[in-house]
């Protein structure tokens, strides 16, 4: 997937997003930290440029979930803590349709400890997900609402999004794997 | 660079690094205190044990709490019920708690070093809550924290610590997070409490506070025992408060926007005037809120970074990709 | 053979005839003697302590006379001074004769008891100094318990001039060193451990070589620690003043650097001090400021020591260290000839005592240490003969072992075995 392929992606949720909102209803968009945060930003841009986004209110947040993983401990062969960045929701999720934003939707685990994340800081009235990239593996019962693209991967198989803000380019890449990940 | 300690046992053995790492998640566990639900499920299923054998209200309720708003199990041991008593072995009693699977000591006791005694002889997580006159780490992360967030920097700054700096663990923590950060540190008060060997770590002393007061940022006041009387360490708590006491009409000659600090509980009228310690320039209450972020921060970090168990090494491999 | 005593280093036969030395020479033969082939290893006198603690009577859990004579041996001993702090003190001829029943009971080697400066340790009345004189004793001491009151030190010091033996002193001004743990410097504010000032040894060394001056008595200093001791002993000597001095193993080894790990292993009275007072240390010994290595041998149970570090005993024990150390730490390193470290653990602490011993001069009771000095070892507590297994020297690698101990003329170590009174091995 290259720099036009997600920007098509991008915009294409952004419709989405609009067209299953009343008018003057405001997005409220929580990405997960790290990347998921940029693309909510993008997405948010993408939603003021089109001309039914134009002047719409939108909520912007930003997710660490690291403290809700369920790995804690278990996560490397060097033993190291995990490195953790501030959450900052400065809205009130109660009552509203938030949307999680992700790069890549997987196991599923992260959007578990996103959902924790969230509904400790209040009670949406409903939360949806919207992922630049599925690729399958789920080990939860998780399902994304809006999707940039479906992509088949084996499980080994690792995938990078690489954003320009952070990664000086535009691009999502599959690498095949080898055998397991030695952890 | 990440942490990799399973210990948190002083900051002289922390490098700068770790220190900025540390005080950088801070930011992040703070947060957690300001929202309605206070707290996550990041230990959920661990166990701490508090193990306070010697009598402390402050720290371990910072403990209590931090432990609690990360979901963790908590485990009091105190000195009535512990057999950890006067000539019995500190570390045979460890490995008993060990037994029972627990997964960090938060150890507070009057002898120096041991919890350094105590975390090589144990797999869990010990974290030094103050020993003897040795280090009290947290506490010295805490008076980071909070001159950071009040002065947005340390390195630079001129921090004077005022009084029993001998006894005080607070203030060998306090000296080597501060001199390893870039600050100037001044121990000041009675020459008996004033051991001339840290002008050899880079420390200045000085015994008259009128000298040194004017140019602090910050006053660290150390709480003064009523031992030290007995000892003849200082004459009176009069004598003591008229000489190295913090209060208004010293606090005329010093910078307007001087921090003053002090580990708690304070002797008022002694260490601090009264109009001092609740004063404008007082940030002795956020030391108190900022004590269980760093709590929180130092009992994930060591968790976090112990060996996994054996057991658990398949959901490792499972874990590495999924997120 | 290496005999300091006549400045001997060279290869010798040796003829022992009754427990005593009747020839030493070269091409010796005697058809009636068994011959013992000793070629490639070195025979010295046999080794004497002037302070060790063997715990008995009160304390036989840390250590007996039977383990603390088996650790002696073990460590090339001959000869050991035992301390008077036990429970009961020796501070009576009873107590005096009970500790010689004892010895002479295991055997093994000479145990010679210093007796206790004042009744019950107390620091107040002079003990029966005459009369445990001639029971045996071959000191005073109120070692660990230091004589605060000026003038019971001066009345010691006073009689030993007329009895003959030294008043061992134990140098510490206790309203100095208080409840102190380690050397009060740069360590001890690091660790947050509270302090021994150096000068609660030196102004003790200092009050009783004024008092040994002007009294003419025998005082001996035990282990020494301070740099600023051994020069004020070194000036003493110069001007005359009747003291000799000892200083440890440990001492001469370790600083206080050692205790930053809060190790108990490493807490002793006196402590370990600085770098600065080491060098002071080594170069006492060389000049002869101190007269002889002493271990100052202090065993205590391991769960003892395992308590906090303000709780734990002082003392570390040394007996089966103290040669092998020395050896591959000083003589290997270059801080000090090898003669000169058999001489300060033979000829020079006999002189101290003033006993005929030290030296395989023919005449000389046969008392003789062969050593392998190609061995390499590493220390191992659990493997001590001593009860105590708090050494400092814990995982140390170190060169050349004790083989063989002969007691006047009779072995009791052979091959790192030790052989009980009827030759059969413990």
């Amino acid at each position: 997937m290259d720099a036009a392929g997600i920007d098509r992606a991008l915009t294409r949720i952004a419709h989405e997003l609009l067209e299953q909102r009343g008018a003057g209803e405001s997005v409220a968009l929580v990405g997960i930290r790290s990347r998921g945060d940029l693309l909510a930003q993008r997405l948010a841009r993408k939603i003021q440029e089109l001309p039914e986004g134009a002047g719409r209110p939108i909520l912007m947040g930003a997710l660490d979930i690291t403290l809700y993983r369920d790995d804690v401990g278990l996560a490397a062969p060097q033993p190291a803590a995990p490195v953790i960045h501030a959450t900052e929701v400065p809205f009130d999720v109660t009552g509203r349709r938030v949307v999680i934003v992700d790069d890549v939707l997987f196991t599923g685990r992260t959007v578990r400890a996103a959902m924790d994340a969230l509904t400790d800081l209040g009670r949406p009235q409903a939360i949806e997900l919207a992922v630049l990239v599925d690729r399958g593996h789920r080990e939860l019962p998780i399902k994304a609402n809006h999707i940039g693209k479906n992509i088949p991967t084996a499980r080994r198989d690792r995938v990078q999004v690489r954003l320009l803000e952070t990664d000086g380019a535009d691009e999502v890449m599959v690498e095949e794997g080898r055998d397991a990940v030695d952890a | 660079m990440p942490w990799t300690r399973k210990d948190l046992l002083g900051l002289e053995p922390l490098s700068a690094e770790e220190l900025r790492l540390v005080l950088d998640q801070v930011k992040a566990f703070k947060e957690v205190s300001t929202r309605s639900v206070k707290k996550v499920p990041a230990l959920r299923g661990r166990t701490v044990v508090l193990c306070f054998l010697e009598p402390s209200t402050r720290t371990r309720a910072s403990f209590e709490l931090a432990a609690k708003r990360l979901s963790a199990d908590i485990l009091q041991v105190q000195p009535a019920s512990s057999s950890l008593l006067k000539g019995e072995s500190v570390v045979d009693t460890a490995r008993n708690i060990e037994a029972m699977q627990v997964d960090a000591v938060v150890l507070r006791h009057n002898s120096s070093g041991i919890p350094v005694r105590v975390a090589q002889a144990i797999r869990p997580s010990v974290i030094n809550a103050g020993d003897g006159s040795h280090e009290h780490p947290t506490q010295g992360l805490v008076d980071l924290f909070t001159i950071l967030e009040k002065k947005g920097r340390i390195e630079g700054l001129n921090v004077l610590i005022v009084g029993d700096v001998l006894h005080s663990r607070v203030a060998r923590s306090d000296f080597w997070g501060l001199s390893k950060l870039g600050a100037k540190v001044t121990f000041c008060g009675p020459p008996p409490l004033v051991p001339a060997a840290f002008e050899g770590f880079g420390a200045r002393i000085a015994t008259r506070l009128e000298d040194v007061l004017p140019e602090a940022d910050v006053v660290i006041a150390l709480r003064i025992q009523k031992e030290r009387m007995e000892e003849q360490m200082i004459p009176s708590f009069r004598s003591y408060a008229r000489l190295y006491g913090i209060d208004e009409a010293k606090l005329a000659r010093a910078k307007p926007d001087v921090l003053i600090m002090h580990p708690g509980p304070v002797n008022r009228g002694v260490e601090l005037a009264p109009e001092v310690a609740d004063g404008p320039r007082s940030v002795i209450l956020d030391q108190v809120t900022n004590g269980i972020a760093v709590r929180m921060a130092a009992l994930f970090l060591t968790i976090s970074a112990q060996e996994p168990a054996a057991s658990s090494k398949p959901a490792a491999q499972t874990a590495a990709v999924s997120l | 053979m290496i005999d300091p005593a006549r400045k001997l280093d060279g290869e010798r036969d040796l003829l022992i005839r009754d427990g005593r030395v009747e020839r030493v020479g070269k091409g010796l033969s005697d058809a009636g003697a068994e011959t013992v082939e000793l070629k490639g290893l070195w025979v010295t006198p046999g080794f004497i302590d002037l302070h060790v603690h063997f715990r008995t009577p009160g304390q036989t859990h840390k250590e007996t006379i039977g383990s603390g004579a088996r650790s002696a041996v073990a460590g090339g001993f001959t000869t050991v001074c035992t301390m008077a702090n036990t429970e009961p003190p020796i501070d009576s001829v009873p107590l005096l004769e009970h500790i010689q029943a004892e010895a002479a009971r295991v055997g093994l080697l000479n145990i010679l008891p210093l007796a206790a400066l004042t009744l019950g340790l107390r620091g107040e009345t002079l003990t029966e100094m005459e009369g445990l004189r001639k029971a045996g004793a071959v000191g005073f001491s109120d070692d660990g318990m230091p004589v605060m009151r000026a003038a019971v030190m001066r009345r010691a010091l006073e009689y030993s001039r007329g009895i003959g033996v030294p008043v061992v002193s134990h140098c510490e001004d206790k309203s100095l060193s208080e409840k102190g743990i380690v050397h009060e410097g740069v360590v001890s504010a690091r660790c947050g451990l509270q302090g021994i000032p150096a000068e609660s040894e030196t102004v003790m060394i200092a009050r009783d070589l004024l008092l040994a001056e002007s009294t003419g008595g025998h005082l001996h200093v035990a282990h020494v620690s301070t740099a600023a001791g051994v020069a004020m002993i070194r000036a003493a000597k110069a001007r005359g003043v009747r003291v000799t001095a000892e200083v440890t193993p440990h001492h001469l080894m370790l600083t206080d650097e050692a205790v930053a790990g809060f190790d108990s292993r490493f807490k002793m009275n006196p402590p370990l001090r600085t770098g600065n007072d080491q060098a002071a240390l080594w170069e006492g010994l060389r000049d002869g400021t101190l007269d002889a290595v002493a271990t100052d041998h202090a065993p205590h149970a391991t769960a003892e020591k395992e308590a906090e570090l303000e709780h734990a005993p002082f003392g570390v024990v040394g007996l089966e260290t103290a040669f092998p150390v020395l050896y591959t730490r000083g003589v290997l390193e270059k801080r000090l000839e090898l003669p000169a470290l058999v001489a300060a653990l033979t000829c020079r602490p006999a002189a101290v005592l003033g006993i005929q011993r030290g030296t395989l001069a023919e005449g000389a009771i046969a008392d003789l240490t062969v050593i392998d000095p190609t061995i390499r070892w590493t220390v191992e507590p659990v493997r001590f003969e001593s009860k105590g297994k708090n050494s400092p020297f814990a995982g140390w690698e170190l060169r050349g072992q004790v083989r063989d101990v002969w007691v006047a003329g009779r072995p009791v170590l052979r091959d790192r075995k030790i052989l009980l009174q009827n030759g059969e091995t413990a």
